[in-house]
């Protein structure tokens, strides 16, 4: 009865598993591949580097106006990523806003707050208590903040004239002083 | 005499009337305002909600655990909100229109989102197939005993191969 079991010398039994089987290991192999793709292109996403191109962005003001980077072509643009929490962020406000009344006013430079991770109330009580009278506005969905990689607030981005990249502060600025040469130095003017 | 009584009675009447009208208007006025006044909502309502949101700065904590002041303001938005009568739901999708779906404790059922939620469970059913599988195939092969053998009561030492018939030796 036993031998009966078993295969004749010299050869193996090949079961074949059920179509149903294989297609069901395939459906979720292959799902497990476009998950891990996913992920490897999520962190694999370039970070923005000084003399790169900056992608076209909207940002949506806290009065309603919208903001386009394209729209800004032709102008120096400085996008401060801030919010109503951070401590830091008040010890730049005013520096910003100084710098803003100094070189701003002028149109060749345009201020972008970015409000990030924060809330409206809270924000426009910040703005108003800082007297911030520069274009401000939150980073819905966190997509400025996704676009430009940042690791935390405050951090400053300066892009030429040409949609270039040319300078990038991570923390706030000390003094007027320094955000004047971070505006001379990498604006070129 | 009896003019001037009724007269009086006329006077008593009208300004009796006007007291319930003033009265009557005094509730609805003081109903409207507070209608309009946006209710307490208490610190389990807004914990509810704060539990399915993650903290904006910090990684991997829910808002009701969170003791940054991002979170508290975030958490006195819900609370606003609520009072503003916004259902939960309303409160979340407000939170996945500004921040992103990254707000979520527990991701949308949406798009390759799907995958987090089906593959855990196709997964171990197919594993639990296989196991299944595995299992009859070997209990399938496994020596059976003849029917009638059995009806007979033999002793499976009795039954078994014969050692030293086939010439084997047992020391």
């Amino acid at each position: 009865m036993i031998d009966s079991f078993s295969p004749p010398e010299g050869q193996t039994i090949r079961k074949r598993l059920p179509i149903w089987v294989i297609l069901a290991a395939g459906v979720i192999l292959l799902s497990f591949l476009v998950l891990l793709v996913l992920g490897l292109q999520k962190s694999n996403v370039q970070t923005l580097t000084l003399g790169s191109k900056v992608a076209d962005f909207k940002l949506t003001t806290f009065d309603g106006s919208q903001v386009t980077l394209k729209s800004l072509q032709g102008k120096t643009v400085l996008i401060n990523f801030w919010a109503s929490w951070c401590t830091t962020c008040i010890d730049e406000a005013a520096i910003l806003q100084e710098g803003w009344q100094k070189v701003g006013l002028g149109g060749q430079i345009v201020f972008l707050g970015v409000d990030y991770a924060d809330t409206e109330p809270a924000a426009k009580a910040f703005m108003q208590k800082y007297s911030i009278s520069y274009l401000n506005g939150p980073d819905l969905r966190s997509a400025l903040s996704q676009q430009f990689h940042i690791s935390g607030v405050p951090e400053t981005y300066l892009i030429d004239a040409d949609g270039t990249l040319r300078g990038i502060k991570i923390g706030p600025f000390g003094s007027a002083e320094e955000l004047s040469t971070f505006l001379e130095q990498k604006s070129g003017n | 005499m009896n003019l001037v009584h009724s007269f009086s009675r006329k006077i008593f009447m009208a300004v009796i009337a006007i007291s319930i009208a003033i009265e009557g208007m005094a509730i609805i006025v003081n109903s409207a305002w507070a209608q309009a006044q946006p209710t307490p909502s208490s610190d389990d309502q807004v914990n509810a909600i704060a539990s399915q949101l993650y903290c904006p700065v910090c990684e991997n904590i829910t808002l009701d655990v969170c003791s940054t002041q991002a979170c508290a303001q975030w958490r006195d938005l819900i609370r606003d909100k609520l009072g503003q009568g916004d259902s939960p739901a309303q409160i979340k999708d407000y939170f996945v229109q500004q921040y992103g779906d990254r707000v979520l404790a527990v991701p949308p059922r949406t798009g390759l989102n799907w995958l987090l939620y089906l593959l855990p469970p196709l997964i171990f059913l197919a594993a639990l197939i296989l196991m299944v599988r595995f299992f009859m195939k070997h209990r399938s092969l496994s020596p059976a005993v003849p029917e009638s053998e059995i009806g007979e009561g033999t002793s499976p030492a009795k039954n078994g191969p014969d050692v030293s018939e086939k010439g084997g030796k047992i020391d």
